[in-house]
């Protein structure tokens, strides 16, 4: 298909890269340089969607970031992608798009029905409708407007690009190449400060790219291009385009994406097809310039009604003509420009500008021209369902309330300027406080609270010499105080035409008996009618009346409907603009790729792996694996096809009637030495520590100050002031910050440091019966009789010529030692017991088996230690000194926590001795009583006991003292289950603990 | 994210530090007797001020020191950090 409205010899687009392209299942051609846009209206398509509420025919709008309608879903490379604005999309070989929020197709829509049915879809129309009946949501609206309404399909499929993140410093981070922006990164950079100037669009130069002006002899252009490629060889300037910065957050760090591979068909090897960056900057230059906004009329979202400035740049960067015969609606100058445009490339307009007797030097040169124009003119309204073919046009009063006879013109397009509406989304969110210029008649920066500059017309400046005089001052300025150097660039000199004053008219009266959809927000479909009915039932404050219209709250996010919104309640309330005040503006300024977002950090990528020396032995030898926090520990050793319950049953088993072998090395170790060591562990555990003696270790209960246990572990004394304590797995971190936060903060005068081993050694534990049989032949050459080493004692040993500590200590209940060597000799170790063990039927067992041992012996563990019970709870009274202070003793004799029916752990066992019972049940005493059923009680942890074959579980009771003996009820509701139940003492096997010792 | 001032080692983001509470507080002597108010207040009772707040900050991600930030909890302006052992002026 031929490309009709593209122009012969003006454009940026390398017309010798001709691009083959698909919309909507139908082939078309446009050049390289093209943005998907520019591509379609140069074929002369124009309808691309539908809108949200109405289902109306949309087309373009604008031709950037600030387009509310043209969202496209995107095909690339074997991926799917919405919310794609068009107009920011680059044209690449290949490339696939369909509308969006039209079903079934873009030319018949089903939602269009909404349309004629407007009358019930007023403001509030959702929240209203439907809240009634309930069951309706469900079965009938949800369904019927996820079909038919949203802005494109999610992909399910894994994104299978890359996405990356970046961190980076700055002087002076300056958002957007237009005048402004080029100016202060020049004068900034020549100073000598690091400068990051990033750009939206792919094409650095901003409005320079469009308008007529001539800076330093040079045309806008030239001058643009000229300072980017001196920026860009400069070392202290970064200079970036198809980047975003869309978020300005707290201490001056903003946020920005940048579109690395979005262009091209593919993302190129080993390249991210997006960045993340995070930047700090010293100080911030924003220059994001301002967006033309549009003037309210009927039916003035036609496809064809456009931004004056949009058809301008279609023009002059694609060479492609929105309409062949345009007419122009303008209150200020900057629709003559683009009337100029058009006849400069043999096309005749008519511009109706509402002012009456404009002395602008564009005017004159517009009539000298011969175009025609009609002032004190206006759009009443567009004329044409899915494209415009004509428009009612009227004179309008002076006083802007009456209108004349209506004409109809023929045209094809519509482009509109109503003035322009500086960009200070980003000012806004760094919490500057925005203040209202009555000449704009818009919002401009006001008191910054960060380190934030506004320049040129985002600061309402629309001059181009005096934007680009204070930006060359500003730049100059900051990098003088962050530098201090002084290095002046000279200053160019500018031409332009002057300007004068626009209009303060932005909506058209209806005319008589007419009804018109006149349109505020365009993506959001909220018209001039839904405002004043939120006006109507009582809505006041701005921010209620966005969310009840959902005025500027699409992905757009109001960029042109925010201030004809504000006018409007202004002109209703009879308030002035500034006491109505805008809406807060929040970070995304655009749409980003939750990919961005995540960057590498998705599956095993999310948090780190930690692996123990062993693990590629358990690897090797059918280990299935559990994560215990960021570690991977096995859970049993597969053997056959048996399950987990059989597999950790038989490890279990092994280990009371043989020995078993289980890796321990995640288990948190701080090594903590100096001369007030002892007195330390005595103030952070709960029993005394004074005089425990050298090679001997002692098991501790540790609490936080408000007497909750924190955490367990045993402290061996490795010589005099030398101490290796070992913490829970999940706790290990915390417990370092928390000895750190007492020798830092509160205890400074105790000589003594703390530091991290646990990654320094590797830990095997061996319990069993016959665990000391193998000890001995692990090290021939130590005693470790019950005499030599006995339980809770320590010693130093060579295992095969390797230096090994050897701790006499037991979480399974049975006779048990740790062996702890360096990391890097821990497979050998491992290796070493396995084969030494192999004459005593050892078997190594996972995580399933240990909490099996533990649990049926009744030691606490994480899941009794969960943060709510103190010491008292957990049976470990005993350890608690009634002599000495410690962390969280005064805490102790709360009321609560010395209650006679205090809760403390106790057994459970089903009556039949057959139901397991499920980990997190109720204990209650009447399985029938009315809900809701008091809980006593609930079960922390269970197991299959392998010493009595039957269920066992932990439970934490009220009043468990007194409730050994008693029948209750676990109640799991989850899994719909009732037990009947004995509660037991929490020591189910060796009550008396002579294993141990034995 | 903020840019914390770490007295040992410069200016650091937040995510190297973790929050540690209300910098002001004393913990009671050990030994010494203290009522249930003194104590509740100690562990439990917090202002929540808005505005200018002494607090704590432990740089784990960096050099492990507990370090002592005076910040504005609206605002979150810093205006002083100090080392542990520095008082609170
Ligand atoms: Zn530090």
């Amino acid at each position: 298909m031929s490309q009709n409205f593209r122009l012969e010899n003006i454009g940026l687009i390398d017309r010798n890269r001709k691009i083959s392209f698909k919309f909507n299942g139908k082939i078309y051609y446009g050049y390289e340089g093209d943005t998907l846009a520019s591509a379609l209206l140069a074929n002369g398509v124009h309808l691309v969607g539908r809108s949200f509420k109405y289902h109306r025919p949309r087309g373009f709008f604008g031709a950037g970031v600030d387009e509310p309608y043209a969202m496209v879903q995107l095909y690339r490379n074997g991926e799917t992608e919405p919310n794609i604005k068009a107009t920011e999309q680059e044209l690449f070989e290949g490339l696939e798009a369909t509308s969006v929020n039209c079903w079934p197709s873009v030319n018949f829509d089903i939602g269009a029905i909404n349309n004629f049915l407007k009358i019930f879809l007023p403001a509030g129309f959702y929240y209203k409708t439907f809240m009634w009946p309930k069951s309706f949501w469900y079965k009938v609206y949800e369904p019927f407007i996820r079909k038919a309404a949203g802005l494109g399909v999610v992909s399910t499929k894994h994104d299978n690009e890359r996405y990356e993140h970046k961190y980076e410093y700055c002087d002076l981070l300056i958002t957007g190449s237009g005048p402004s922006g080029l100016a202060s990164a020049y004068a900034a950079a020549k100073n000598g400060a690091r400068v990051i100037l990033a750009e939206d669009k792919a094409r650095f130069g901003g409005t320079l790219l469009t308008s007529e002006v001539n800076i330093g002899n040079k045309s806008g252009k030239e001058w643009a291009d000229g300072i980017i490629s001196e920026l860009k060889e400069m070392p202290n300037v970064v200079v970036k385009n198809r980047s975003q910065v869309f978020g300005y957050y707290d201490h001056n760090m903003l946020v920005m994406t940048e579109r690395i591979s979005d262009h091209l068909p593919k993302t190129k090897k080993f390249h991210p097809k997006q960045r993340l960056w995070y930047i700090r900057a010293k100080e911030v230059l924003i220059s994001s310039g301002s967006i033309e906004r549009p003037i309210v009329f009927g039916n003035n979202d036609t496809p064809g009604v456009m931004l004056s400035s949009a058809a301008k740049e279609y023009i002059k960067v694609y060479g492609v003509i929105v309409g062949k015969n345009p007419l122009i609606f303008t209150n200020n100058d900057s629709g003559y420009e683009t009337a100029i445009e058009f006849k400069k490339n043999g096309i005749d307009t008519l511009i109706l500008d509402t002012r009456k007797d404009p002395k602008s030097e564009i005017v004159q040169e517009a009539k000298n021209l011969g175009i025609s124009i009609k002032f004190s003119y206006v759009v009443v309204a567009a004329k044409g369902y899915k494209k415009v073919k004509s428009a009612d046009i009227a004179k309008i009063s002076d006083d802007k309330e009456q209108l004349g006879k209506i004409e109809n013109v023929k045209c094809d397009c519509i482009c509109v300027s109503g003035f322009w509406t500086p960009t200070i989304h980003l000012a806004s969110q760094s919490g500057n406080k925005t203040k209202f210029n009555e000449k704009i008649d818009a919002f401009v920066p006001g008191v910054s609270k960060q380190k934030e500059t506004t320049i040129g017309a985002a600061n309402g400046i629309y001059t181009l010499d005096e934007t680009l005089k204070s930006s060359f001052e500003t730049g100059h300025k900051l990098s003088k105080q962050i530098m201090n150097n002084d290095n002046k660039v000279s200053f160019p000199n500018v031409v332009e035409k002057k300007s004068t004053v626009h209009d303060k008219f932005w909506c058209v009266p209806l005319p008589k008996g007419k009804n018109y959809k006149r349109f505020l927000d365009f993506q959001n479909d909220v018209a001039v009618s839904d405002i004043e009915i939120a006006l109507k039932e009582g809505y006041r404050s701005i921010e209620h009346v966005k969310r009840y219209t959902t005025l500027g709250m699409a992905t757009d996010q109001g960029k042109t409907s925010n201030l004809n919104g504000l006018q409007l309640v202004s002109k209703i309330e009879n308030k002035v603009v500034p006491a109505v005040g805008h809406t807060t503006f929040r970070p995304p300024y655009t749409p980003i790729s939750i990919g961005a977002i995540v960057g590498r950090e998705v599956g095993k990528h999310s948090k780190p792996t930690r692996k123990s020396p062993m693990h590629s032995w358990h690897e090797k030898n059918n280990a299935v694996f559990v994560d215990a926090g960021v570690w991977l520990r096995p859970r049993y050793y597969k053997q056959g096809d048996e399950n987990l319950f059989e597999g950790s049953k038989r490890e279990a088993k092994n280990v009371r009637t043989n020995v078993g072998v289980c890796d321990v090395t995640t288990l948190g170790k701080i090594d903590i030495k100096g001369p007030d060591a002892a007195e330390l562990l005595n103030r952070v555990y709960t029993n005394a520590w004074l005089k425990l003696p050298v090679g001997k270790a002692r098991y501790g209960v540790m609490l936080r100050e408000d007497g909750i246990v924190m955490d367990d572990g045993t402290t061996t004394r490795i010589s005099e002031n030398h101490y290796h304590m070992t913490t829970t797995t999940a706790q290990a971190a915390n417990v370092l910050s928390h000895l750190e936060y007492y020798l830092q903060l509160v205890w400074p005068e105790l000589n003594v440091n703390v530091v991290s081993t646990t990654e320094q050694w590797a830990g095997a534990a061996i319990a069993g019966p016959k665990s000391r049989d193998l000890l001995q032949k692990l090290f021939p050459k130590s005693d470790v009789s019950n005499e030599g080493l006995p339980f809770m004692g320590y010693l130093e040993g060579d295992l095969f010529g390797v230096k090994a500590r050897i701790f006499r200590i037991s979480f399974s209940g049975e006779l048990a030692y740790e062996v702890n060597v360096e990391s890097n000799n821990g497979n050998f170790m491992w290796e070493k017991i396995i084969e030494v063990g192999q004459e005593f039927k050892i078997q190594p067992y996972g995580t399933e088996a240990l909490s099996t041992l533990r649990i049926e012996m009744g030691h606490v563990a994480g899941s009794e230690l969960d943060g709510r019970t103190i010491p008292y709870d957990n049976s470990l009274e005993g350890l608690v000194s009634k002599k000495k202070d410690f962390i969280g003793k005064r805490s102790l004799s709360r009321k609560a926590f010395t209650a006679e029916d205090r809760q403390k752990v106790v057994g459970v066992v089903p009556l039949d001795k057959k139901t397991s019972i499920p980990e997190g049940s109720h204990l209650v005493k009447d399985s029938n009583a009315q809900l809701p059923n008091p809980k006593l009680g609930y079960i922390s942890a269970s197991c299959w006991s392998v010493e009595h074959d039957n269920p066992f579980s932990l439970a934490i009771l009220k009043n468990g003292k007194n409730m050994i003996g008693e029948k209750l009820f676990v109640m799991s509701p989850l899994k719909n289950k009732v037990i009947p139940v004995e509660i037991v003492s929490s020591h189910y096997v060796d009550p008396k603990g002579e294993r141990v010792r034995s | 994210m903020l840019h914390i001032k770490c007295p040992h080692c410069g200016m650091r983001s937040q995510n190297e530090f973790s929050y540690g509470g209300d910098a002001s507080v004393k913990r009671p002597e050990l030994n010494k007797e203290v009522s249930d108010l003194e104590w509740d207040n100690f562990v439990y009772n917090r202002k929540s001020l808005r505005g200018k707040h002494w607090e704590l900050w432990q740089h784990l991600s960096g050099c492990r020191q507990w370090i002592k930030v005076e910040r504005d909890t609206a605002t979150h302006e810093i205006f002083k950090t100090l080392k542990a052992d520095q008082e609170i002026s």
